[in-house]
C-alpha cells in the first residue's frame, strides 16, 4: 500500500499532461516555432512555483514524511555533457513531439506507434551505457 | 462540471499540478525525473550483466516505475472519460507552417502523418519514431535528465547545469524544426 501513492501521483501527472495537451506533437511544434505561449506557460508556471517551493524547503530545512532531511544533490559541473547531451535530446524531442513522460502517457491514449519511439529510447539509453566512458563529460 | 473538465485545461493548471507533483515527490523522499526510468528498465531487463552503467540496484527505483505505470493509466483515463475529442487548438501560424511541410491541421491530439499505424509502418515513418526515440534516450542519459529532471526540478533548484541542458534542448529542437523537418517531410 505504501506504493500506491506513486501510482496516484503518476495518474495525476498523466491526466494533467493529457488535458493541457502537453503530450501533443502539435504543441511541441508550436513551442519550437515560438508561435504560442501555451507550453512556455506550463513550464514557466511549474518553474516559478517549483523555485519558490525549493527555496522554502531549504530555508526551513524541511523533512520528508519519514523525518529525513530533504536534500538536493548538486549536479556535477560540466558544459559539454549538458550542451551536447541536451542538444541530442532536443533533436528527438522536436521530431517525436514527446519527451520521456509524455511518451508513456501516449500509450494510455492508445497512440500505439509511440511504442516504436519508446523502443528507440531504450536502445538509445542502452547505447549510452556502452559508449559512456568514451564521451566527453 | 464534467463539461468543463472535458475541455482542454489552461496552461496554468498544468504548471501548478506539475510543481505540486515535484514537491509531493520531495516529501516522499524522491526526486522528480522521468527519463531515469529508461535506465531502470534496461537494468531490470538484465543489461547490468553486460554493461556496468546498468549494474545498480534498480529495485530501489521501483517507485518511479510505478509513477510511469500511473502516467499510462492517467493517459487512458483522459482519453476514455475526460476528453471531448476535439482537435488541439494550436495557433494559426503553426497550422500554416505545418501545412507547408504536408502535415494537415490537427484532427485529434497527434498528427496522422506520424502517429497513424499506416504512417508508422512505412520505412520513413518507422525511422522518424525510432531515431527520434533513440536521440531522446541517448541524449537524456548523456545530459543526465530530461524535461522533468532538468527543466523543472533542476532549474527550480537554480542549477546552472540544468540551464545549460535546457539551452541544449532548444538548440536540438530548433535544428530539427527548422533544418531537418523541411528535409524529412
Amino acid at each position: 500500500m505504501k506504493s500506491i501513492k506513486f501510482i496516484i501521483a503518476g495518474i495525476v501527472f498523466g491526466i494533467v499532461m493529457s488535458k493541457s495537451e502537453a503530450i501533443s506533437w502539435f504543441r511541441i511544434q508550436e513551442m519550437f516555432r515560438f508561435q504560442d505561449f501555451h507550453m512556455y506557460g506550463i513550464i514557466g508556471t511549474a518553474v516559478v512555483l517549483g523555485t519558490l517551493a525549493t527555496f522554502l524547503i531549504k530555508k526551513f530545512k524541511m523533512r520528508d514524511y519519514q523525518g529525513n532531511p530533504i536534500v538536493f544533490t548538486p549536479k556535477e559541473k560540466s558544459v559539454p555533457r549538458y550542451l551536447i547531451g541536451g542538444s541530442i535530446f532536443g533533436l528527438g524531442w522536436a521530431l517525436t513531439g514527446a519527451c520521456p513522460g509524455p511518451m508513456f502517457v501516449n500509450i494510455g491514449y492508445s497512440y500505439w506507434v509511440i511504442l516504436i519511439a519508446i523502443g528507440g529510447a531504450l536502445a538509445g539509453t542502452f547505447f549510452y551505457g556502452i559508449v559512456k566512458d568514451r564521451l566527453p563529460h | 462540471m464534467l463539461e468543463l473538465i472535458r475541455q482542454p485545461w489552461p496552461w496554468y493548471t498544468s504548471g501548478i499540478v506539475i510543481a505540486s507533483i515535484m514537491v509531493m515527490l520531495l516529501f516522499f523522499g524522491k526526486s522528480f525525473g522521468f527519463s531515469s526510468n529508461l535506465r531502470t528498465i534496461c537494468s531490470a531487463c538484465g543489461a547490468g550483466k553486460k554493461v556496468k552503467f546498468f549494474d545498480f540496484d534498480w529495485r530501489a527505483q521501483t517507485w518511479n516505475l510505478l509513477f510511469l505505470v500511473g502516467a499510462i493509466i492517467g493517459g487512458f483515463i483522459s482519453a476514455e472519460f475526460l476528453s471531448n475529442g476535439e482537435a488541439v487548438q494550436i495557433s494559426q501560424s503553426t497550422v500554416e507552417d505545418l501545412q507547408q511541410l504536408g502535415i494537415t491541421s490537427p484532427d485529434g491530439m497527434q498528427p496522422e502523418e506520424i502517429f497513424s499505424l499506416s504512417a508508422a509502418f512505412t520505412l520513413k515513418g518507422f525511422l522518424i519514431l525510432l531515431l527520434g526515440g533513440f536521440a531522446i534516450g541517448f541524449g537524456s542519459r548523456y545530459a543526465g535528465g530530461c524535461t522533468s529532471g532538468h527543466a523543472i526540478s533542476g532549474i527550480s533548484d537554480l542549477q546552472l547545469p540544468s540551464l545549460i541542458a535546457v539551452i541544449g534542448f532548444f538548440i536540438g529542437g530548433l535544428i530539427t524544426t527548422f533544418m531537418l523537418m523541411p528535409l524529412i517531410f
